[in-house]
């Protein structure tokens, strides 16, 4: 069960919220098994993709996760700028409500912005990534192939590694992990993991090698190359050959351990191909999986909304 | 205060009755299969799957439907429905299947059970064995193997417990105020 | 036209006045004052007060008499805020100097001095001029600020000279940090020939980049880019050994962290001439309140924690910082209504100001006298407002009750209470994070240009 009408982020989410999240998904995960992969279930609900940041796969497994439960769907792409003086943010969020809309799903660079249409909006706000402050959806789809694999998510150990500061899936990550029992364990380069961290409970190393004992679980996170030349790190060959996967690494996780990334992946700069097409890569499952998550929150924040 | 209506010796005879039944009306069990509903239908299919299996010497295939996604009262419901496993392991076009439900009431789930057996497949015929039908249809739904016929008011509620979940055997009825 | 308060109890600092009495006001001046007990403290270079004669009001030669009974409720100086946002010329959509003026006096200022960063700049005579001709209809009285550098580009200095004659009485580049050492280093230099001081607005941009928040652990979970104390207190550092250097005035504004006041602290231990102003805003509200990414509790600098408020409180109390001025900051209502990244940071604050102010003497952090000395006398002080000015714009001295000076007197009643609504601001400007506050202190009558506003 939910018990608000949007999804704004892992912060907002109970224990209970989560395990609700990740059980219905494995219902829905059934039905994208079955030759009919579509249910009447909110037929004549109307879903609308706002994305103001560029995004194909996120944008795509939404609206496929729409479908799937026989929702209409549009999608209303907003060219990024603050250059472009055009309609505010509120009179577009409003005439996308005019439409009828149902789910508003919404993409953008600034942090909060959820926050303030589902405060104006009656229709069921999901937060599909504000700037670096969550991606909710990506870590109950990272929960549950993790839950899928693993059995259970309490008292392992996970490491996520890289860009950490400026990566909104793994802070969300981060919260959920972190409320669902799981040791959590950060890893990458000082000016990349915010000092802060340390006081929510999670371990940080800047060892890639310390980092990666015995872990459960590891999850890359992209290196955003826009971020190199601001002083975050001095070149990407240095942040590779320091904090890139490679097999070698990776054989100081658990003979059992899993790997995961978001995509899109660098392949080479944070993770060597060899894993990423290598049989301990559980990448492609977790796209299907965000597909059955996401049909779950739609579900379940329908049910709120009477 | 709940009035025993049936009690375990009652439920297996009115199964094993059934079960007769379904074998003379499909003149044995040639393409037949048996679905039950979740939660209540559920273990009901089972036992006469095996009641079948005594008399006929042969086993045939048992499902579970979950019929959440196709209610039609989800937006009046005041939350959710839980999603329960669907497990139809076998495929089901031209096949007879009998969906098994415990109480047979308005008939709306029995109306969301077809539609969720449509999205599986094209079976060739379908019929429906319930344990008790308590009247009071909505729809235009009857079942073709009944238990028994109890007639209620819409104060009442019946309940079928099961010792699969931990519960004695017997159908309880009793008064709780209007349908909502 | 003659007004005379009564029974009022007066507190001027500037005279060591505090006890029940008499304010007799003619022609817009301070004609006498009369205190009923000799409770007064010893005054200061004033000639004494008369002494109290029983009965009659002495002195009264207009016919038309205004009397106003202010038992119950304290008589101070007209309050001055040193640092608001008029936003004329330019932009009009958020604030004009007649609705800025009308919320100033609704809030119980009776003088205000307006930032220049306004379209076009206040950095040269001209804007100055608009500025003061816009203000005569004004219900205040409007000090223009002078910016420091051209265009607030802070390459080249303004002609400060000039700009004094045409009205200014002080430069800043608010909004902006002086960037460059050298030239902050001239500004200060070069004000000395003209008395004037130099407002710095501290915050080294360079380390603030892009923040619109405190920076800590909340701004890292709410996903909010965040400003370290740091990027204050730097400036604040640099700015204050400039001043020693260069024996200049400089006057630190909206100080809003514990470090800041330390360093003011051992500057003035030290003997450098730096005086220092702090907003109610950076004495009631933590980062807590953008919590739910409210942009009306953005603002620059940001919101802090609870050891900066106290640590705030303490420079209050101990005279670290001279000031409470409101940097009353309106922006139009859609602006705010937006991603909090984008939406533009102040507070509408001149009339709430008095209010939040008085919590700090409910608290005892602050006398009574002690408030009027930070929103009056010194601000008065600092902009040499208490000795009479020859300009065309300030007959007479401001921030006391002395005889001669400026008929500009808050009355406030400190018992009754107020609930703040933003919807019902004179100002244009309703972003605050104070609505549906409750308040105590709101003044309920202002004096400013011989004319009696009042409220319940």
């Amino acid at each position: 069960m939910l018990d608000k009408k949007d999804l704004l982020g892992i912060k907002e989410l109970s224990v209970e919220n989560i395990n609700s999240i990740l059980d219905t998904a494995a219902g829905f995960k059934d039905v994208l098994g079955r030759d009919i992969k579509k249910v009447p279930t909110l037929r004549g609900k109307t879903a609308v993709n706002l994305f103001f940041e560029p995004s194909t796969r996120t944008r795509t497994s939404f609206e496929l996760a729409a479908k799937r439960l026989s929702t209409d769907v549009i999608n209303f792409s907003v060219p990024t700028s603050s250059v472009v003086k055009g309609e505010s943010l509120i009179d577009t969020a409003l005439t996308v409500q005019a439409l009828g809309a149902d789910f508003i799903i919404i993409r953008h660079s600034s942090a909060g912005v959820p926050h303030l249409l589902a405060k104006k909006l009656r229709a069921s706000v999901i937060n599909a990534g504000d700037g670096t402050n969550e991606h909710p959806t990506q870590a109950l789809l990272d929960a549950f192939t993790i839950r899928e694999k693993k059995g259970r998510i309490e008292g392992l150990d996970i490491a996520l590694v890289g860009d950490i500061i400026h990566s909104r899936v793994a802070k969300s990550n981060i919260y959920g992990l972190t409320k669902l029992g799981a040791k959590v364990r950060l890893i990458g380069p000082p000016t990349l993991i915010p000092r802060e961290m340390e006081d929510i409970g999670v371990v940080v190393f800047h060892s890639i090698e310390e980092g990666l004992k015995d872990v459960d679980v590891v999850m890359m996170l992209r290196i955003q190359m826009e971020r190199q030349g601001k002083g975050f790190f001095p070149s990407t060959e240095e942040y590779s050959k320091n904090w890139g996967l490679t097999p070698e690494r990776l054989l100081l996780a658990k003979d059992d351990a899993i790997v995961m990334h978001p995509g899109p992946m660098n392949r080479g700069i944070e993770i060597s191909s060899e894993i990423a097409d290598g049989p301990k890569s559980v990448i492609l499952e977790q796209v299907t999986n965000g597909l059955a998550v996401r049909m779950a929150v739609m579900y379940l924040l329908a049910g709120v909304r009477k | 205060m709940p009035k025993e209506l049936f009690n375990k010796k009652d439920i297996d005879r009115a199964l094993t009755r059934m079960a007769h039944e379904i074998i003379e009306k499909n003149k044995g069990i040639d393409r037949l299969c048996l679905v039950g509903i979740q939660r209540g239908g559920v273990h009901l299919a089972r036992r006469l799957s095996s009641k079948i299996k005594e008399i006929e010497k042969k086993e045939i295939p048992v499902g579970s439907l979950d019929i959440a996604l196709y209610r039609d009262d989800l937006s009046i419901r005041k939350g959710q429905a839980v999603l329960r496993k669907t497990d139809v392991p076998f495929e089901i076009t031209d096949f007879k299947i009998i969906l098994v439900d415990d109480v047979l009431f308005t008939g709306r789930s029995i109306r969301a059970a077809m539609d969720a057996l449509m999205d599986l497949g094209r079976p060739a015929t379908i019929q429906l064995a319930v344990l008790i039908d308590r009247g009071h249809r909505e729809l235009p739904i009857k079942a073709d193997y009944v238990g028994k016929n109890i007639p209620t008011s819409l104060s009442e509620n019946v309940e079928v417990q099961l010792e699969e979940e931990g519960l004695e055997d017997r159908i309880i009825i009793e008064k709780v105020g209007m349908k909502e | 036209m003659t007004i005379l308060i009564q029974k009022g109890h007066i507190i001027d600092p500037s005279r060591g006045i505090d006890g029940i009495g008499d304010v007799l006001i003619e022609n817009g001046k301070i004609k006498e004052v009369r205190i009923q007990n000799t409770e007064y403290r010893s005054q200061k270079s004033n000639p004494p007060l008369p002494p109290f004669s029983k009965g009659g009001r002495g002195g009264i030669t207009n016919s038309e008499l205004k009397t106003i009974n202010a038992e119950g409720m304290f008589v101070i100086p007209g309050l001055i805020d040193m640092h608001v946002h008029l936003r004329e010329p330019g932009f009009e959509y958020k604030e004009t100097i007649k609705t800025g003026t009308a919320a100033a006096i609704r809030g119980g200022f009776t003088t205000v001095s307006c930032m220049p960063n306004t379209f076009p700049i206040n950095d040269n005579a001209s804007v100055t001029e608009f500025i003061i001709r816009k203000s005569l209809d004004g219900l205040c009285t409007v000090l223009p600020i002078g910016a420091i550098t051209k265009g607030q580009k802070g390459k080249e200095l303004v002609e400060m000279g000039t700009m004094k004659d045409e009205g200014c009485i002080a430069f800043s580049d608010d909004g902006l940090p002086v960037m460059n050492s050298l030239i902050m280093r001239r500004a200060l230099e070069y004000s000395k020939a003209f008395g004037l001081p130099i407002i710095s607005h501290c915050e080294d941009l360079t380390l603030s980049e892009d923040g619109v928040m405190s920076e800590g652990l909340l701004s890292m979970t709410l996903g909010l880019r965040g400003i370290p104390a740091e990027a204050e207190q730097i400036m604040v550092f640099r700015d204050i050994l400039l001043a020693e250097l260069t024996r200049g005035k400089l006057h630190i504004a909206h100080v809003s962290t514990e470090g800041s006041v330390k360093l003011i602290r051992d500057a003035k231990r030290r003997g450098v001439n730096v005086t220092a102003e702090t907003c109610p805003h950076y004495f009631s509200l933590t980062e807590d309140a953008v919590r739910n990414y409210d942009t009306n509790a953005k603002v620059n600098p940001p919101l802090r924690t609870k050891k900066d408020i106290e640590a705030i409180k303490e420079g209050l109390k101990d005279g670290t910082i001279d000031v409470i001025a409101t940097d009353h900051a309106p922006h139009h209502r859609d602006e705010k209504l937006r991603e909090f990244d984008l939406a533009p940071s102040g507070i509408s604050g001149l009339e709430t100001a008095l209010g939040l102010s008085m919590k700090l003497v409910d608290e005892g952090v602050l006398t009574i006298n002690q408030l009027a000395e930070k929103m009056s006398l010194n601000p008065a002080r600092i902009l040499g407002l208490l000795t009479p000015h020859l300009s065309s714009l300030i007959t007479g001295p401001k921030g006391t009750l002395a005889v001669g000076s400026d008929a500009d007197i808050t009355i406030l009643d400190t018992e009754k209470e107020v609930t703040v609504e933003a919807s019902k601001f004179v100002s244009k400007g309703k972003n605050t994070p104070f609505d549906g506050w409750v308040l105590k202190g709101v003044s309920l009558i202002t004096i400013s240009k011989g004319r009696i506003h009042e409220w319940q």
